[in-house]
């Protein structure tokens, strides 16, 4: 029946292109969230009144953010063509996209990271100073753990941007589901493929929300 | 011993200077609760803050069993603040924490081996009466119960010092009462020494040995609780010790007309402690009737203090005899209102 619905439809295609677009978000989101926390933590940390107060640092780190923020991503992917061939060796496939997605995301989650720090309650972190606790341990002790559920809230959407992202980056050949839905649907006027394709991304963006959603709820105990 | 000397802080806001904390002096005893009152804006919360240098004076010198804590580099200071407890008037749990986890949290910054903070943290839940809520997350406490696990947590490094920021200003009477038993038991217990900050006068009664008085950055009045309370000398103190005793000088007029045999006499009592049975006593052994007419006593540490106004009722020198017992054999201060 499936044949009939979708007679241009290829399964074994049709789930390598899935794979692929799980590759690269994944990949991409493991990526968006190291930078992005980091850059998240810097942008809070030496804003005013925090432990690292410093104006200089802070406006450069937010200027960086803001210009990757600012360009579009189908600009930003071709801009990167020829930083891409330099690290990863050629500027087609799934790799390839990689650096592109996490420098089009990170930022975007930073921002997300440095309101999920704001939130984090002044007196606690100021009760973990009053017992001696070193910048570090006020890091990894206060401020990430108890922002974890809006750290974890902020992964999610931008697992979900990530998801949208993956379908730009068919533009390079990158592979995945938007890739396959232009060449192998749009291109070939065979629409049932775009059709099946839209559905299974509507579907993974359904799960990560899910499973995001989850996880935020058994961590949040306040 | 901590002394305070000449300590100052100096806020900038849009040019403006504010004097948060005033060229303040003082000097805690060991193992004393002392007590800091003030109206909101009277500086004294920065002026606990500047104790471990949440706050970094402007100017001035504190120093803590004879280590200086405002010259101190950063690194020893972190060391030092470990000896010097603090509590909150919000708690500031980690929610993200168990009750366990949050008082382990100070063992954890000290480098405490596992076992033994595990043994550590058992003690200090039964210290502060939490035993069987180890595993329960702060939203699913009561604020009393956050307290206990904030001041369990402040003990958890043995500190020679606890500091109190306005400790039981968020909690109903009750809770506060129970908050209250716990330091002082904890004072005595451990033989820590306790400084509070407050704008309850109930909390300086209960618990404090000794009292300063804040306004504007400065220390108005500071003594003995009991002095205080006594002969308190400035306006804002006065006012302070009326939210505990009321202002009974007003009704008192109305009394004297009312009652006009026999004496009508006020005593004071002053740290009174061996004569709290005064009135059964005097009237057993002297044939008067005493009729109790308003007053108040209220209990401090050292001892009852208030005053009772009563009226004497029986012959005139059965009524002088009673008194003058009561002048030369109580501390009790007699002073006659009205001769019928």
């Amino acid at each position: 029946m499936l044949n009939e619905l979708f007679p241009n439809v290829v399964i074994e295609d049709l789930l390598v292109a899935t794979g692929e677009t799980f590759y690269m978000t994944l990949l991409a989101l493991v990526g968006s969230i190291i930078f992005g926390v980091i850059l998240g933590l810097l942008l809070y940390l030496t804003s005013k009144g925090a432990l690292w107060e410093n104006k200089g640092l802070n406006i450069i780190v937010a200027a960086i953010v803001n210009i990757f923020r600012a360009i579009p991503f189908i600009i930003l992917i071709l801009l990167l063509i020829p930083f891409t061939t330099f690290l990863i060796g050629t500027f087609r496939g799934s790799n390839a996209a990689l650096p592109a997605l996490i420098i089009g995301s990170a930022p975007f989650y930073a921002r997300l990271v440095e309101i999920g720090l704001r939130e984090v309650d002044k007196g606690v972190i100021e009760a973990a100073q009053s017992m001696g606790a070193k910048t570090k341990t006020i890091i990894f002790k206060v401020l990430l753990p108890e922002s974890m559920p809006a750290l974890v809230s902020g992964a999610t959407v931008t697992a979900i941007a990530l998801i949208g992202y993956t379908a730009v980056a068919g533009v390079i050949g990158a592979g995945g589901l938007g890739d396959f839905a232009y060449y192998h649907g749009f291109v070939r006027r065979d629409f049932d493929v775009v059709f099946v394709c839209t559905v299974l991304i509507i579907i993974i963006v359904f799960i990560f929300q899910f499973i995001g959603d989850l996880i935020t709820k058994k961590l949040d105990k306040r | 011993m901590i002394s305070i000397e000449g300590l100052t802080k100096i806020f900038r806001l849009n040019q403006k200077e504010i004097n948060a904390v005033d060229d303040l002096s003082l000097t805690i005893e060991d193992g004393e609760i002392f007590g800091v009152i003030g109206y909101s804006g009277a500086g004294k919360s920065t002026f606990i803050r500047l104790l471990n240098r949440l706050e970094e004076p402007t100017s001035g010198k504190v120093t803590i069993q004879g280590q200086d804590i405002t010259a101190m580099h950063k690194s020893n200071l972190r060391i030092a603040r470990q000896d010097i407890g603090m509590i909150f008037q919000h708690f500031n749990l980690l929610w993200s924490r168990t009750v366990s986890e949050n008082i382990a949290f100070p063992l954890e910054i000290a480098g405490v081996p596992d076992e033994e903070r595990k043994q550590r943290v058992k003690e200090l839940v039964e210290l502060v009466g939490l035993s069987g809520r180890e595993n329960a997350y702060p939203s699913q406490l009561s604020g009393g119960q956050k307290q206990r696990v904030g001041i369990a947590r402040a003990l958890a490094n043995n500190p020679k010092v606890l500091l109190c920021d306005e400790a039981t200003s968020a909690l109903d009477p009750e809770t506060t009462n129970s908050i209250l038993d716990l330091l002082v038991d904890i004072n005595e217990r451990l033989g820590l020494t306790i400084i509070l900050i407050t704008h309850e006068m109930h909390v300086i009664r209960k618990i404090c040995n000794r009292v300063a008085v804040m306004e504007n950055g400065k220390v108005v009045e500071q003594g003995d609780v009991l002095e205080v309370f006594l002969k308190p000398q400035q306006a804002v103190t006065k006012k302070f010790v009326e939210q505990v005793m009321g202002n009974e000088d007003g009704d008192l007029d109305q009394l004297l007309e009312v009652y006009t045999s026999g004496k009508v006499v006020r005593l004071h009592f002053v740290g009174e402690s061996a004569n709290q049975a005064l009135i059964s006593k005097i009237s057993r052994e002297y044939e008067v009737e005493i009729n109790i007419l308003q007053g108040k006593i209220t209990q401090t540490k050292l001892g009852a203090y208030g005053t009772l106004v009563v009226q004497i009722n029986g012959n005139s020198s059965e009524i002088s005899k009673a008194i003058s017992f009561i002048n030369d054999k109580t501390s009790v201060e007699v002073e006659v209102l009205e001769n019928a």
